[in-house]
């Protein structure tokens, strides 16, 4: 084993993790943003080809991992679902009740033409649901058809700005509030 | 065989009032076969060793319209050992008073495909394992592939209409951008 080299960070005791000495001011606001946004994990479920996209985006090369973003097997450990793909009016019923079934605070993302608002699907596709936010409040809208992974990527980080803005404290501190 | 050498076999077995037309010339041979001959013909079709279809390709459901007034199912089937291919096609009313025999019983891929049939298309089946909707919601109104369908206007609650803007853009003019 090499040792250490004198200049390492590690050697430094000013800039070692103990614990000790290190103070973070920030606001109560900022926190619990920070902590909400830094990680978003969604509800693992899709609908169509969207969501052959979703699951390229969750794999190791575009890794939504290191947004904080990991998939999760049940609504009720998830923040964000992602709707990708085809809202049929048989899945409608579904859906709403899986985002009822999320814990607050809960945040959706369309992703696709098809849940943006019926895509192909628009006139003649008398099983879409022309929109999926015509059933449940829609946070961030992704265009395409399928959108590429970057595109979702984009959607995301587009929620973490949107989360950023938000003022959670009172409701978080006083429930009456 | 040729299909002509099969109908030629069929009409012997089971007479000519049994098959109101046959196609031979077309590129896939098509039999029209009679609504109560259906299940016989298909069981001896399956069973007879010269013939032998044991694969039912397709079972595909078709709505004419309200002016022709007829609905019809269409069979495709290949016989494996033989390699030999045969269309069948039965006509029934389009009013659904006359139900189609299933061939469930006989070949075990129509029991979905006969489903879709009657979820889609609205055609009814006579002695169907589990005649239910496949693909259409459970309490779905009417069969939307029927040609005069009208689309309901909510479903539980839901706009099912897209309902493009008022006036579209192109027919309303240019845009009133204000006197800034």
């Amino acid at each position: 084993m090499t040792p250490l080299p004198a200049n390492n960070p590690r050697m430094d005791p000013q800039s070692a993790k103990t614990g000790e000495g290190r103070v973070l001011i920030t606001q109560l606001d900022d926190l619990i943003n920070w902590a909400r946004l830094s990680s978003l994990w969604p509800m693992s479920f899709g609908l169509a080809c969207c969501a052959i996209e979703m699951m390229a985006t969750n794999a190791s090369h575009y890794d939504l991992d290191r947004f904080g973003v990991f998939p999760r097997p049940s609504p009720r450990q998830s923040d964000v679902m992602i709707v990708a793909g085809t809202v049929t009016f048989k899945m409608a019923d579904r859906i709403r009740r899986l985002y009822e079934q999320m814990p607050e605070p809960r945040y959706v993302i369309s992703m696709g033409s098809c849940s943006n608002c019926g895509g192909p699907y628009w006139e003649h596709g008398y099983h879409v649901v022309k929109g999926v936010d015509r059933i449940i409040p829609v946070d961030v809208y992704v265009p395409g058809c399928p959108p590429r992974p970057e595109a979702l990527i984009g959607g995301i980080l587009k929620l973490q700005e949107k989360i950023r803005g938000i003022a959670p404290a009172p409701e978080a501190i006083n429930p009456s509030a | 065989m040729t299909a002509k050498a099969i109908f030629e076999k069929l009409l012997l077995a089971f007479g000519q009032e049994s098959f109101p037309a046959f196609d031979a010339e077309a590129k896939q041979p098509l039999l029209t076969v009679a609504v109560d001959k259906l299940v016989e013909i298909c069981i001896f079709l399956k069973q007879d060793p010269d013939l032998a279809f044991d694969l039912l390709n397709n079972l595909s459901g078709v709505d004419f319209g309200p002016e022709v007034q007829t609905k019809a199912v269409f069979y495709h089937l290949t016989s494996l050992f033989h390699e030999h291919q045969l269309g069948l096609k039965v006509e029934v009313p389009r009013s659904g008073e006359v139900a189609v025999p299933s061939v469930a019983g006989v070949w075990r891929t129509a029991d979905w495909h006969e489903r879709e049939a009657f979820d889609l298309v609205g055609i009814p089946f006579s002695g169907h394992p589990d005649l239910r909707r496949i693909l259409m919601p459970e309490d779905w109104p009417g069969h939307p592939l029927e040609k005069d369908y009208q689309e309901p206007e909510f479903f539980h609650g839901i706009q099912v209409a897209y309902e493009a803007p008022a006036s579209r853009p192109e027919e309303a003019g240019p845009p009133d951008l204000g006197s800034n």
